[in-house]
């Protein structure tokens, strides 16, 4: 029995904590000059795949962090070598040429197979887009067996059981490697890269690639008519006490 | 014409996207399958919300169910207002939702309708199993929709609702989930669709369904309630959120909800999460107390009618979105509500 080949696939994202700014020109979110991290369910990803290894169950043979962006997104892939992954490869893509999940999950099939990856570890969605889509689509590309919103996972051998977030409740699942997990925020807490690791990730081997070299090109299928901000609530009133409250909330028929 | 027209659906469809002259007489074709959700036999009427997204691009729906039990179900189905048709396959393999055989089932009966769009509501079911259809038939799927602007238009929350995309598709199918909340189910009754069986590929599935635990409760559904009580950190523990927010649920009639600290600190279950990485709710009265207003959770409840907020932080960003707000202690207020809303 092989030992595990992860691949961990990591976004930069907006921080969670900034509040989006929609451009003048209503074509995208600002994102010059704005706080930007790791993709938060992916430091999910990271941390269950270096958890996988201290748990020694089946042996990690690598966990190889992986992503597709700007220039930056060097910053996370390092973030992600700090906390534990053995090295990194990014797929340099300028922010004009984003790919979406579908191009992310089509490269994502070309390196399963250039790493010969048996375990992919994905977050359920990225906090920008919120689409939710890659995992699923790279396991039905690679034809693979898929768990999403993965709360818990045992991996035993190549037997693999999950605990998955689903509405009302979990459910559990068995499947076999080689498979995909996407993971949900209750799946555990992430480490903080420690100063000395962080030093050490500085010497990690990170490849530089581009889609060239996978020979894919940056093929567009939802075109961005425009972006604008929400309808914004109108200001509510403060009420001093409970009655004021139910009075005001049978006013405006709530009750 | 019609029936012709779509057995060769997919490629014909494809062919003319391509040039933009005949967008107009592809209109005309458009046909949507509506990916329906059943359990033990039993439709999800949640799931409907698909069928309404349908109605809003013109041309026939034809509705999609499987499992143990598909023919019943089907002919439940059947008379829900809006549709043409109701294709079921009846094959125990599917009553778990696996995504493994779920999505070859769906391409294949996709393929056979040669239908343009393709809708499942954005729950556990449809998130986890329609990026995979999509992937398997080429498409970049979109998701969450809250709007339909024409056949190949659609506007969804992107950054957890801090800003509204309109995306225009240029795949030949469009394979898209919809938000339950902005796409109410249509009635359940009246209709009159016709009842026919689907192919079944029978792939094999290398994932089997071990066990669940659902969250019992008799109280509404939170997705779909039209009253939502919430609580968050500021209930401190879980003895006290026990002990506040179920009676004042039940003094209304209301759904339980919870914010992400109040279930990551133990209070509540996640499956009553609300925000953008739990549940969407979008109910007629949204009370909540002890809840600050983080973005991650107004993105999951600030489309409700009327937001009440109950916090002892007069600057709490949830005021800036309540309707209603009352500062002061949870733990005085919330009892007093309980009781004032009794009698």
């Amino acid at each position: 029995m092989p030992g595990l080949r992860i691949l961990v696939p990591v976004k930069r994202v907006i921080d969670y904590a900034v509040k989006p700014r929609v451009n003048r020109a209503q074509t995208a979110v600002e994102t010059a000059n704005v706080k930007h991290s790791m993709n938060p369910f992916d430091e999910l990803s990271i941390e269950e795949a270096v958890r996988l290894r201290e748990k020694k169950s089946t042996p990690v043979e690598e966990i190889v962090a992986f992503s597709a962006g700007p220039p930056k997104a060097q910053d996370i892939l390092r973030t992600a070598m700090a906390m534990g992954a053995d090295r990194g490869i990014h797929v340099v893509v300028e922010e004009k040429d984003a790919l979406e999940p579908l191009g992310v999950a089509k490269l994502l099939r070309k390196v399963v197979d250039e790493q010969k990856s048996n375990l992919v570890i994905l977050g359920k969605q990225s906090i920008d887009d919120d689409a939710g889509q890659t995992g699923q689509m790279l396991a039905g590309l690679l034809n693979w067996p898929q768990a999403t919103q993965a709360s818990k996972v045992s991996i035993e051998g190549d037997s693999v059981t999950i605990i998955r977030e689903v509405d009302g409740g979990v459910e559990t699942l068995k499947t076999k490697l080689p498979m995909v997990i996407t993971t949900d925020l209750r799946l555990n807490e992430p480490r903080y890269a420690s100063l000395p690791n962080i030093m050490k990730a500085k010497k990690k081997k990170l490849d530089k690639k581009t889609l060239g070299d996978y020979g894919l090109d940056s093929e567009v299928r939802l075109k961005t008519v425009k972006v604008t901000e929400p309808p914004t609530r109108k200001a509510g009133v403060k009420v001093e006490d409970v009655d004021g409250m139910i009075g005001k909330l049978k006013e405006l028929g709530a009750l | 014409m019609f029936a012709a027209a779509r057995t060769s659906g997919l490629r014909s469809a494809r062919a003319q996207l391509r040039q933009p002259q005949s967008q107009a007489a592809w209109a005309r074709l458009a046909s949507t399958l509506a990916v329906l959700e059943a359990k033990e036999g039993r439709l999800n009427v949640a799931s409907l919300a698909a069928i309404t997204a349908g109605t809003k691009l013109g041309g026939p729906i034809t509705a999609f169910v499987a499992g143990s039990g598909g023919k019943s179900v089907a002919e439940e189905a059947g008379k829900a207002k809006g549709i043409e048709k109701v294709v079921y396959v009846d094959n125990a393999a599917y009553d778990k939702g696996l995504a493994e055989n779920w999505a070859p089932l769906l391409v294949e009966n996709i393929k056979q309708g040669g239908y343009t769009h393709v809708l499942a509501g954005h729950s556990a079911f449809g998130k986890n199993l329609m990026p995979r259809v999509a992937a398997l038939l080429d498409v970049q799927q979109i998701s969450d929709i809250t709007e339909i602007e024409s056949e190949d238009t659609f506007v969804r929350p992107i950054y957890a609702g801090n800003a509204i995309m309109t995306v225009q598709s240029s795949d030949s199918t469009k394979i898209i989930t919809v938000r339950g909340t902005a796409f109410p189910a249509p009635e359940t009754e009246g209709g009159s669709a016709t009842v026919e069986e689907g192919t079944d590929p029978k792939a094999e599935c290398p994932t089997e369904w071990v066990s669940e635990d659902l969250a019992k409760s008799d109280r509404p559904d939170l997705g779909s309630a039209s009253k939502v009580v919430s609580g968050g950190r500021g209930l401190k523990s879980k003895e006290e959120f026990d002990k506040l927010m179920p009676p004042l649920a039940d003094a209304l009639g209301a759904a339980i909800g919870a914010s992400r600290a109040a279930v990551d600190s133990g209070f509540a279950d996640n499956s009553l999460q609300v925000g953008q990485t739990g549940k969407n709710v979008a109910p007629q009265l949204y009370l909540c107390a002890g809840i600050s207003g983080a973005i991650q959770h107004l993105a999951g409840m600030k489309d409700s009618k009327v937001i009440a907020a109950i916090n002892k932080d007069p600057d709490a960003p949830i005021f800036q979105v309540a309707d209603v707000g009352l500062v002061g202690d949870l733990f005085d207020k919330v009892p007093e509500l309980t009781e004032k809303l009794k009698q």
